[in-house]
């Protein structure tokens, strides 16, 4: 079972208002999963606190803001990176931050992308438009994304929704 | 110093003409460079060969195909990724093969992104298109400093 979701990690509610609608456009907004720290984003991939029974399976990409609470972006990437498990995982930051050390670092520690938020309201939404597109529509996400990882004890038992419908991406 | 170029690896001339094509309907065709096996696709980045005397500086994106004669794609990101200068190179493979194992060995490896060429054509022009808006206008290249310094000798 394959939902095609993406995890957002966002501390901004403004950014993430806008972030949704401009997904919603496509139809992408319930391909969505949103967590608002560094530290909820972990708890949700390693399936983990109040993440524990979700239904298995990796996103097919990571839209990671760099300042958050708790752990921040750059913690999250250099701990995904570090995990076999996680690795592969597409991550894309998505950051107001255009400073040569945080891109640096990102790159360092083998981010997929880097986006730098626009300010103007419009490019903004075109900016998570084209990224969604790309990486929910256009990029092949890494082999067994959907089939669950080792670390969703309750995946044998658990009954899973199936979707009824894709919509189709990009025209 | 900053080229904002691309780097095709693609040996078939086909599909060149095509992405070319594709990328000239955003106005990235002229910041592209194509070159047409593993080996080419080195020697650019190292410049070395019929590239020494290229301006330096590292492509923002690379598209590469995987099955090229000489050096194939997963060599060449093999490589790269083990090169301290090349490895922050935003590398996606675009290529015919849906299958697992390329799959699966090119994300290890650390590519950035994995795109299967559409064999529909208007669906293929389409998908090129999508990626070169996001690799050449949307996102932020590594920063310049993080790349090679060879002395012509």
């Amino acid at each position: 079972m394959h939902l095609r979701h993406i995890l957002i990690a966002e501390d901004d509610p403004r950014d993430l208002e806008l972030t949704l609608a401009a997904l919603e456009e496509y139809n992408m907004a319930n391909k969505v999963f949103v967590v608002c720290n560094g530290e909820e984003a972990l708890d949700y991939l390693y399936c983990r606190g109040k993440y524990q029974a979700r239904p298995g399976g990796n996103p097919v990409a990571v839209l990671l803001d760099l300042k958050m609470p708790k752990v921040n972006g750059i913690e999250v990437l250099k701990i995904l990176k570090a995990d076999e498990h996680f690795k592969t995982i597409p991550i894309v930051v998505l950051t107001s931050s255009r400073e040569e050390p945080d891109l640096r670092e990102c790159y360092k520690h083998g981010v997929n992308a880097y986006v730098v938020k626009p300010v103007d309201f419009t490019e903004f939404m075109n900016a998570v438009k084209q990224m969604g597109v790309f990486w929910v529509a256009v990029n092949e996400p890494p082999p067994n994304t959907g089939n669950g990882h080792p670390f969703t004890p309750a995946m044998k038992e658990a009954t899973h929704e199936i979707p009824t419908s894709h919509s189709a991406l990009g025209g | 110093m900053h080229l904002r170029q691309i780097l095709i690896a693609e040996d078939d001339p086909r599909d060149e003409k095509l992405t070319l094509a594709a990328l000239e309907e955003y106005n990235l065709a002229n910041k592209v460079l194509v070159v047409h096996d593993g080996e080419e696709t080195l020697d650019y980045l190292y410049r070395r060969g019929k590239f020494k005397k290229r301006a330096p500086g590292n492509p923002v994106a690379m598209l590469l195909d995987l099955k090229m004669p000489k050096v194939t794609g997963l060599e060449v990101v093999k490589i790269m990724k083990a090169d301290e200068h090349l490895k922050m190179i935003p590398i996606v493979v675009l290529t015919s093969s849906r299958e697992e194992p390329d799959m699966r060995e090119c994300y290890e490896y650390g590519v950035n992104a994995y795109v299967v060429k559409p064999v529909d054509f208007g669906e293929f022009m389409r998908a090129i298109k999508q990626l070169g808006v996001f690799w050449a206008a949307m996102n932020e290249p590594p920063p310049v400093g993080s790349e090679p310094v060879f002395i012509e000798g």
